[in-house]
C-alpha cells in the first residue's frame, strides 16, 4: 500500500499555474512546473488548504461518487456529527437518520455514537497515564500527519485511541453479520464524511491494521439527495439516533475536549493555529495542561471542505440541537477494544541530505544561492519562497534560471553587451577603424 | 567545503512578541539535518531560555549557534548589566525580572536551570556592568 496517499487531485485543465496554493500550504508541499500545480506526496498533510483556496476549482478533494453505493447488498450510513449542521431548522436528528433511510441505506451508525464512547475510553485513557500529559487528540488525521512529518518528539503525547470513524465501521459491520447472516464483502460501510483527509485515512490507516470503512461519502453529495426526503421523513421518525450531546459535539472545536469532562484542556482549530500550539508545545512553553484537541479545519469538521454549510452557522446549528439530548446516548461495553495496535513513526521527509555532515554541506549550499535572490517570495518560479526556490536547486529540481529576476538581469546584462557591440560596429564609440 | 555551518542572530528588544525568534530559526533548521529529534528539543529549549534572558535582562544582544555532526555549540553575548550572583542565579524559583515581565507569566526564575538542564554543557561568564557571555553545547550521539 502506498505509504503516503493523498486526498487531493488536480484538474490540470482548469490550473492555471497561479501562485495561491503554493503560497497557502502550511507545509510548501506544492510546486508550478510546466505550468500546473504539482504536490509532493510525503510532505502533504491532506489539510485542504489549497482546495479552499484555489479559484479555478481546480484542486479536488478525492471521494467516493454515490454510485458506490450499489456495489453492496446491504448498505450501512455512518453520518458524520457535522451532517446534522448543514439543516435549517432541524430538531430532531432522527429526521436526519430516517431521511438515510429512505434515501437507500438499510441502517445507520451514528459516529457521534462511537465517539461517545471513545470519549469514555478517553477519560479512562487520560487518567492512567499522566506522564503523557498533555495528550494530543488523535481523530484528524491531517494533525496526526502534521505531528509524523514535523513534530516527532510530540509522537509520544498522541492518544493512541481510534478515531470515531474508525471504530463506528467495525462496530456496525459487526452488528450487520450478527443481523442479516451476510457474509463481510455483501455489506457496505459508508462514512458520510465533511472531509477529504478521512479518505486517506481510512484507505491507509495508521494506528489500526485495517479501516472497516469501504467508502467515504461528501457530505455536499449526500446533502441535496437527502433533502428531498427530509419532509418525509419529518413525517414519522424512525428512533434511530444513539449520539447524545457528546457525540454530536464532537463536529465542532472544543467538542473532543468537552467528552472529557475536565477544564484542563486546549482546544485549536485551523491549520496554522494548530502549527503554532505544537511549535510552542514542543518547546515546552506550556505545561499545565492534561488534553490537546487539535482540528485542521478552521471551526472542527464543520469547517471540512466537502460541507455545505458555514462552518460557524454549522456550530451555531449543532449548538441548538445538542441543547436538549441527553449527555450521552452510547456507552462503553466490555468488549470494545478500540486500542491502537500500531505505533505511529517519524517520517522525516523534510531532510535535507542522508546524513548531518552531507546536511551542513547542502545547507551551506542553501544559504549561498538564496543570496543572490532578490528575497520578495514572488512565487514566480513555481516555489513559494527565495528560500525554497534555493533548496529546490541544492535537492537537484530547479535552476537559477526559473527566477525571473535573476532571469531579467541576465538579459539586461546581454541586451547590454549587443547594445555596446552595435555601437562599436556603427563607430559610435570612437574607437572605430 | 568545511563540515561546519554557523547562523548568528541579532536579539533586539524593541518587539517582546518577537522574544523566541532566533530559537525558532535554529529549532526549524536542525529538524531538516538529520539531527536526532531528541537533540532539536534541547537546543531549542536551552537556546529559547537563554534568549528569552537576553530580551529581559540584558536588552537583546547577539547568538552565534555553531553546527557540526558531534555538536551544537550555541553562544550568547550581551552586553547587559551582567549576573552578580551566579550561584544564587541558578537556582530555581529565584528571578531577578522586572514586574512587567512577570505580568507577561515570565519570570518563573526556571531560565538558567533549564539550560542547564537542557544542555549538556554550559558556561558562564559575565564582568558587571560590561556584559555576559553563556556558552552551551549540546552533544550528539555519533
Amino acid at each position: 500500500m502506498d505509504k503516503f496517499l493523498n486526498s487531493v487531485h488536480l484538474d490540470p485543465d482548469k490550473c492555471k499555474g497561479c501562485i495561491n496554493c503554493i503560497k497557502r500550504c502550511p507545509t510548501g508541499a506544492i510546486r508550478v512546473r510546466n505550468g500546473k500545480a504539482v504536490i509532493t506526496k510525503e510532505k502533504c498533510i491532506d489539510c485542504g488548504e489549497c482546495i479552499r483556496i484555489c479559484q479555478n476549482h481546480a484542486k479536488m478533494p478525492t471521494y467516493d461518487p454515490l454510485s458506490t453505493m450499489n456495489d453492496y447488498k446491504y448498505k450501512i450510513a455512518l453520518p458524520a456529527p457535522s451532517l446534522y449542521g448543514q439543516f435549517n431548522n432541524l430538531e430532531d436528528s432522527n429526521i436526519v437518520l430516517t431521511a438515510l433511510k429512505l434515501m437507500g441505506f438499510d441502517d445507520v451508525y451514528e459516529v457521534g455514537a462511537a465517539a461517545e464512547i471513545v470519549s469514555e475510553m478517553s477519560r479512562k485513557y487520560v487518567m492512567e497515564h499522566k506522564e503523557q500529559w498533555p495528550i494530543v487528540s488523535t481523530a484528524c488525521p491531517s494533525v496526526v500527519k502534521l505531528i509524523r512529518v514535523r513534530f516527532p518528539n510530540l509522537i509520544d503525547h498522541l492518544l493512541p485511541i481510534q478515531a470515531p470513524v474508525e471504530l463506528a465501521a467495525s462496530l456496525a459491520r459487526k452488528k450487520a453479520i450478527e443481523e442479516t447472516g451476510l457474509p463481510s464483502e455483501d455489506i457496505g460501510i459508508f462514512f458520510i464524511s465533511p472531509c477529504p483527509a478521512k479518505v486517506s485515512a481510512c484507505k491507509n490507516p495508521f494506528g489500526i491494521d485495517k479501516c472497516d470503512v469501504d467508502a467515504v461519502l461528501a457530505v455536499k453529495d449526500v446533502y441535496p439527495r437527502l433533502l428531498s426526503f427530509m419532509k418525509v421523513a419529518a413525517l414519522e421518525p424512525e428512533d434511530l439516533s444513539h449520539a447524545g450531546r457528546i457525540g454530536v459535539g464532537w463536529g465542532s472545536s472544543g467538542g473532543e475536549a468537552g467528552g472529557l469532562l475536565s477544564d484542563i484542556y486546549l482546544a485549536a482549530d485551523g491549520i496554522e493555529n494548530v502549527i503554532r500550539v505544537l511549535e510552542d508545545l514542543e518547546d515546552q512553553k506550556f505545561t499545565n495542561l492534561e488534553f490537546i484537541e487539535l482540528n485542521a479545519c478552521s471551526g472542527g469538521c464543520v469547517g471540512g471542505v466537502l460541507n455545505v454549510e458555514n462552518p460557524y452557522v454549522a456550530k451555531a446549528k449543532l449548538k441548538k440541537l445538542r441543547k436538549y439530548m441527553p449527555v450521552a446516548g452510547s456507552h462503553m461495553r466490555h468488549e470494545d477494544m478500540a486500542l491502537w495496535t500500531r505505533k505511529v513513526e517519524y517520517e522525516p521527509v523534510f531532510k535535507l541530505g542522508e546524513n548531518m555532515a552531507e546536511s551542513i554541506r547542502l545547507m551551506s549550499r542553501v544559504d549561498e544561492i538564496a543570496k543572490k535572490f532578490p528575497g520578495i517570495d514572488c512565487g514566480s518560479c513555481g516555489a513559494p519562497s527565495c528560500r525554497a526556490l534555493a533548496e529546490d536547486i541544492v535537492r537537484g529540481v530547479a535552476s537559477e534560471s526559473d527566477c525571473i529576476h535573476i532571469l531579467r538581469e541576465y538579459i539586461h546584462k546581454i541586451t547590454g553587451e549587443m547594445s555596446m557591440l552595435d555601437k562599436r560596429n556603427n563607430g559610435e564609440e570612437g574607437e572605430g577603424k | 567545503m568545511s563540515d561546519t555551518i554557523t547562523l548568528k542572530y541579532d536579539v533586539s528588544t524593541d518587539d517582546f512578541t518577537r522574544a523566541g525568534e532566533a530559537s525558532s530559526d535554529v529549532k526549524r533548521k536542525l529538524k531538516n539535518m538529520n539531527v536526532n529529534p531528541e537533540a532539536v528539543r534541547k537546543v531549542a529549549i536551552a537556546m529559547y531560555e537563554g534568549e528569552i534572558n537576553m530580551v529581559i535582562h540584558a536588552n537583546g544582544g547577539v547568538i552565534t549557534v555553531t553546527i557540526d555532526p558531534d555538536c551544537i555549540t550555541m553562544i550568547l553575548a550581551d552586553k547587559g548589566p551582567g549576573i552578580p550572583d551566579i550561584a544564587k542565579a541558578m537556582q530555581a524559583g529565584y528571578s531577578t525580572a522586572p514586574d512587567n515581565v512577570r505580568d507577561l507569566g515570565f519570570g518563573a526564575g526556571m531560565g538558567l536551570p533549564n539550560m542547564k538542564k537542557y544542555s549538556d554543557d554550559m558556561k558562564i561568564e559575565t564582568e558587571l556592568g560590561v556584559g555576559t557571555t553563556v556558552t552551551m553545547k549540546v552533544f550528539l550521539a555519533a
